[in-house]
């Protein structure tokens, strides 16, 4: 089982982020939706979900809505508030600068 | 953080603080909803139910912990730290419960002085009269400085002023109030009829007069009561409303009762009732409402300034009022400034301020020196506990949380302290508001504690708190945890700690104190010596109104002859004399008079040559007081209406006014009507408003040449007051049934005058004592410490063979040294501040050598108690013992 820190740090909140920004989604169906676009690599853990989600919400990024799911249970909905949107971009952006580095100097130790 | 972070954010964290069992369930739900589709998606893939549910569990890496992550997440650990804090200190505090209670008693002192220094501040200055828009009444200054003071200057200032809405004005009205069995002898207050249409108070039954119902004396034979008059003696019956009371024998009518929060326009009393003021003349037999000149006819003028209007202007336009009125009438106008106070303390707004300015000055000062103790007492704690703070910084706490610990000490001391001292302050303020100091005044000290009280004690002990919690956290923060752990101690100590420098400030502060508070009981014992003039002792003064009792001026000097007779009857009585209005030093009521030289020809105020202040005396009068005639003869009965106008001075009058004591007998001067008066005699120089005042000049005149129906008589007697005090209201009553009677000693009536003197004394007393136990705490905490710290040490001195002497200095030296310099510098201040106590207390000298040698010998016992037994700790010290046990 993989746990957080297997996952490069801060990873866990930018995949949140990314995959609320495309429509809000409960706990459960974020954690399929994580496996399904990563293919498996990236593994979260079930139970590292939700304190990541719970602190995301605390920061303002998300927000949380009870409604009901297709088979009319209740369940907790996060969404991206505003305030997600411009992390998302900012983290977004970084993640981008950090990767394209760390690929360069990956491939220069090849070269 | 931003804004819009806080947006998300605050309710959320209100929401898990104050519905945490619907947050909690929420997250349960949640939780089993994820467990649930987990479940069953496992049971689609085949697997039991029960192996599906314990592979979800699995899969939860341990769903308690995570619910704790996520409680984590919502901030719940803000709360917890805090709670894990408050209970850590209080077990740690538990521990040591001698330093515990004393950082709490301390600081209960310190804070419990400020809150009721504040109480007072808060009741005389802070809070206005119960009326709306309190602050932009103003009133014009009693006294010497008004020139408001007659009824007929009023009429012109209110007709004529372009800075007051309205105004209206009032008098102290000291009647005989008949109810319906006996006149008693009532304080209330004569107003112009407009008064409460001024104040905008409502009536709390019936109505009040109004400006309408005015057309001159006797027009509206209306009284209505204070709420608290009507509630001792109507027992709060309304159906009062309509009923006739008698007032000096002339009827009223009740309209109506004021309601419980007003308490007339002086916050240091409540009067019993207001009258209209236009028939004061007609109750009391005067003619004061028909005189210019009088300066007693109204006690205060006030009013609302209209809007925009700043006090300076009104003064100006109070001014040119002024000016115009001694232009119109130069002889009854004088040449005095107006000034405007604002209405509640009148002229006393000055002194008052300054008093409690003084006190808060002190009472800080208190306080500074308490935090500087406990700074040091937890900068000592903190350094010996080095060793257990080292271990949780070496543990991985971080420096924050050992600092919010140390705090959290030091504020919950304060936050107890603060408790303390705040109940014992309150309990106090409700004392001293229910205090009536004195007999037959109608006097109160409004300081009944508020909410402002407790809102400033809880800041007063959070500031604090942190005050002296911060005093050791450089040491923590410094604190290198290796170095501490291996080697036992926080290293070598500096030349001058900053420890040293706290203890000393704190004994400068205390002995600041200690000083001033000798100097004001040094003050105070000298006034009660200092020489009066007269002799108060063995004398009862009877207080009579003869107006109560429906008589007018014309027909009081026969009936005073009488009473002067039937008393000097009584057996055991060896002089009666008798003094219009109230003998010297009585209730700080005293008036002057404007006296003219002999070939003066234009009686206007500005060509006076002196005022000194005037007595109307009946013959034996100076017997009676014990005041020694100098020179000359006393008054006889023969110096009446028809005789020529004589006089009595006293020396200073006669140095004065004719340049020497033997030169004036027989001389002449004009008094304030002009008419030419014979000095007959010259008498021993006294004091006569206040004990402070100068040399002032005095005057004496026989009464019967200028009647009053208000005198008191003063009976020197051999007996027992009380007993002769009863006998004289027989007598009077055997005269006159109808009349009241007050008997009081003289020395008793001398309380008022000394009141605030002795209030700065009894304040300055205990802040003084306070000081000193605050240094005794200080120094004691010091060397008690100083010795503990260097046992080891002074157990090897005393093994290679140390004196006691040598052991006394290692161990004592510095706490002593720091002593005498705080000492020192001390002393220094405290001769300085003792300039600013001259304006409170009488006869304050700093320069006295005995208030010197007095605090120095104070300081020095102070020391000497204070590291009596940390001395007789070190002296005792087994060396053996010590060194084995290491």
């Amino acid at each position: 089982m993989s746990r957080p820190s297997d996952l490069v740090q801060g990873t866990l909140d930018l995949l949140l982020l990314k995959i609320l920004a495309l429509e809000p989604l409960n706990g459960w169906a974020i954690s399929q939706r994580l496996k399904q676009v990563s293919g498996d690599v990236l593994q979260v853990s079930d139970g590292s979900l939700y304190p990541a989600l719970h602190k995301l919400e605390q920061e303002g990024w998300i927000s949380a809505e009870w409604k009901a799911t297709e088979n009319n249970r209740r369940a907790k909905f996060y969404s991206l508030t505003r305030l997600g949107k411009r992390q998302l971009e900012k983290e977004a952006a970084a993640w981008m600068r950090l990767s394209d580095a760390i690929t360069q100097v990956v491939r220069l130790e090849e070269a | 953080m931003r804004l819009e972070h806080w947006w998300y954010a605050v309710p959320l964290r209100l929401r898990s603080l104050f519905q945490r069992r619907r947050v909690e369930d929420e997250l349960d739900e949640e939780l089993q909803f994820h467990l649930d589709r987990k479940i069953e998606g496992l049971i689609v893939q085949g697997l039991t139910p029960e192996a599906a549910r314990k592979a979800a569990l699995r899969s939860m890496d341990g769903l308690t912990q995570r619910k704790e992550e996520c409680r984590d997440a919502r901030g719940w650990n803000f709360i917890e730290h805090i709670v894990q804090d408050i209970r850590y200190a209080l077990r740690v505090l538990l521990k040591s419960p001698g330093f515990t209670v004393v950082a709490i008693a301390t600081l209960a002192l310190a804070i419990g002085a400020n809150a009721v220094v504040f109480g007072i501040f808060n009741g005389l200055l802070l809070r206005p009269l119960a009326v709306p828009r309190a602050e932009s009444l103003w009133g014009t200054v009693y006294g010497e400085g008004s020139g408001w003071q007659s009824y007929l200057n009023y009429i012109d200032l209110r007709d004529r002023n372009r800075s007051f809405e309205e105004l209206a004005a009032w008098n102290f009205a000291f009647v005989g109030l008949d109810t319906g069995k006996q006149a008693v002898p009532s304080t209330g207050y004569a107003t112009t009829a407009n008064y409460f249409e001024v104040l905008q108070v409502k009536p709390y039954a019936g109505r009040f007069f109004r400006a309408s119902d005015d057309h001159g004396a006797g027009s509206m034979p209306y009284v209505v009561l204070t709420w608290a008059y009507w509630h001792a003696h109507f027992h709060d019956d309304r159906a009062v409303v309509g009923r006739t009371i008698k007032i000096n024998k002339h009827p009223y009518t009740i309209i109506g009762v004021a309601p419980p929060e007003f308490r007339g326009t002086l916050l240091f009393g409540t009067p019993d009732f207001f009258m209209p003021v236009v028939d004061q003349d007609l109750v009391n037999g005067g003619r004061e409402l028909t005189t210019r000149g009088t300066d007693h006819a109204l006690f205060e003028t006030f009013g609302h300034l209209k809007p925009g209007v700043t006090v300076a202007q009104a003064e100006a336009d109070l001014n040119a009022v002024s000016a115009y009125l001694r232009k119109t009438y130069p002889k009854e106008s004088g040449t005095r400034k107006s000034t405007l106070a604002h209405v509640g303390l009148t002229a006393f707004t000055r002194p008052v301020r300054a008093f409690v300015a003084g006190l808060m000055l002190l009472a800080g000062m208190i306080l500074l020196a308490a935090c500087a103790n406990l700074g040091n007492l937890f900068a000592a704690r903190a350094a010996d506990r080095s060793r257990e703070l080292a271990l949780r910084l070496a543990l991985g706490a971080s420096r924050i949380r050992v600092v919010r610990a140390l705090l959290t000490e030091a504020v919950l001391v304060a936050l107890a302290g603060g408790a303390a001292g705040l109940w014992v302050s309150v309990s106090l303020l409700q004392g001293m508001s229910t205090w009536q100091p004195f007999r037959g005044a109608p006097l109160q000290i409004p300081v009944a504690p508020d909410a402002r009280i407790y809102a400033v004690s809880l800041a007063l002990a959070l500031v604090s708190g942190l005050l002296f919690g911060i005093v050791p956290l450089r040491q923590v923060l410094r604190t290198d945890p290796y170095q501490i752990v291996k080697a036992g101690s926080s290293g070598p100590g500096r030349r001058i700690t900053m420890r040293d420098l706290l203890l000393a400030s704190q004994i400068a502060i205390c002995a600041v104190l200690v000083t001033s508070s000798l100097v004001a009981l040094r003050g105070l014992a000298r006034s009660m010596q200092s020489h009066y003039g007269f002799e108060p002792q063995s004398t009862v003064l009877a207080s009579i109104n003869l107006s109560m009792a429906g008589y007018n001026s014309d027909r009081a000097p026969a009936m005073q002859r009488r009473m002067i007779d039937a008393l000097q009857n009584i057996p055991g009585v060896e002089q009666v004399g008798m003094v219009n209005n109230y003998p010297p030093l009585v209730y700080t009521a005293a008036f002057r008079t404007n006296i003219f030289k002999e070939d003066a020809t234009d009686f206007k105020p500005a060509n006076a040559v002196s005022r000194p202040y005037k007595y109307d005396v009946s013959p034996g009068y100076f017997r009676a007081a014990g005041t020694a005639l100098v020179a000359g003869r006393d008054f006889s009965w023969h110096d009446d209406k028809d005789a020529p106008r004589v006089a009595v001075v006293n020396c200073e009058f006669a140095r004065r006014m004719f340049g020497s004591v033997t030169g004036a007998g027989g001389r002449y001067f004009r008094a304030t009507d002009g008419v030419r008066v014979q000095v007959v005699g010259i008498v021993d120089d006294g004091k006569y408003l206040s004990l402070t005042e100068d040399q002032e000049p005095a005057i004496f005149f026989p009464f019967q040449q200028s009647p009053l129906s208000f005198s008191h008589m003063i009976v020197r007697t051999t007996r027992d007051p009380q007993q002769i005090a009863a006998a004289m209201r027989r007598r009077i009553h055997e005269l006159d049934g109808g009349l009241p009677v007050e008997t009081q000693s003289w020395k008793t009536l001398l309380d008022v005058v000394l009141f605030p003197a002795r209030a700065a004394t009894m304040a300055l007393g205990v802040l003084g004592g306070m000081g000193a136990m605050l240094s005794i705490t200080g120094i004691f905490g010091m060397a008690a410490y100083s010795v503990s710290r260097r046992l080891k040490e002074l157990g090897i001195r005393m093994a290679i063979g140390a004196q006691r002497r040598e052991v006394l200095h290692a161990a004592l030296g510095r706490a002593l040294k720091v002593l005498a310099l705080g000492s020192i510098a001390g002393l220094a201040l405290g001769i300085l501040a003792s300039r600013v106590l001259a304006s409170i207390v009488y006869q304050a000298t700093p320069r006295d050598p005995f208030v010197l040698a007095a605090a120095v010998l104070v300081m020095s016992l102070l020391g000497l108690v204070a590291t009596w037994a940390p001395a007789q700790r070190a002296l005792s010290l087994d060396p053996l013992t010590l060194l084995r046990e290491e």
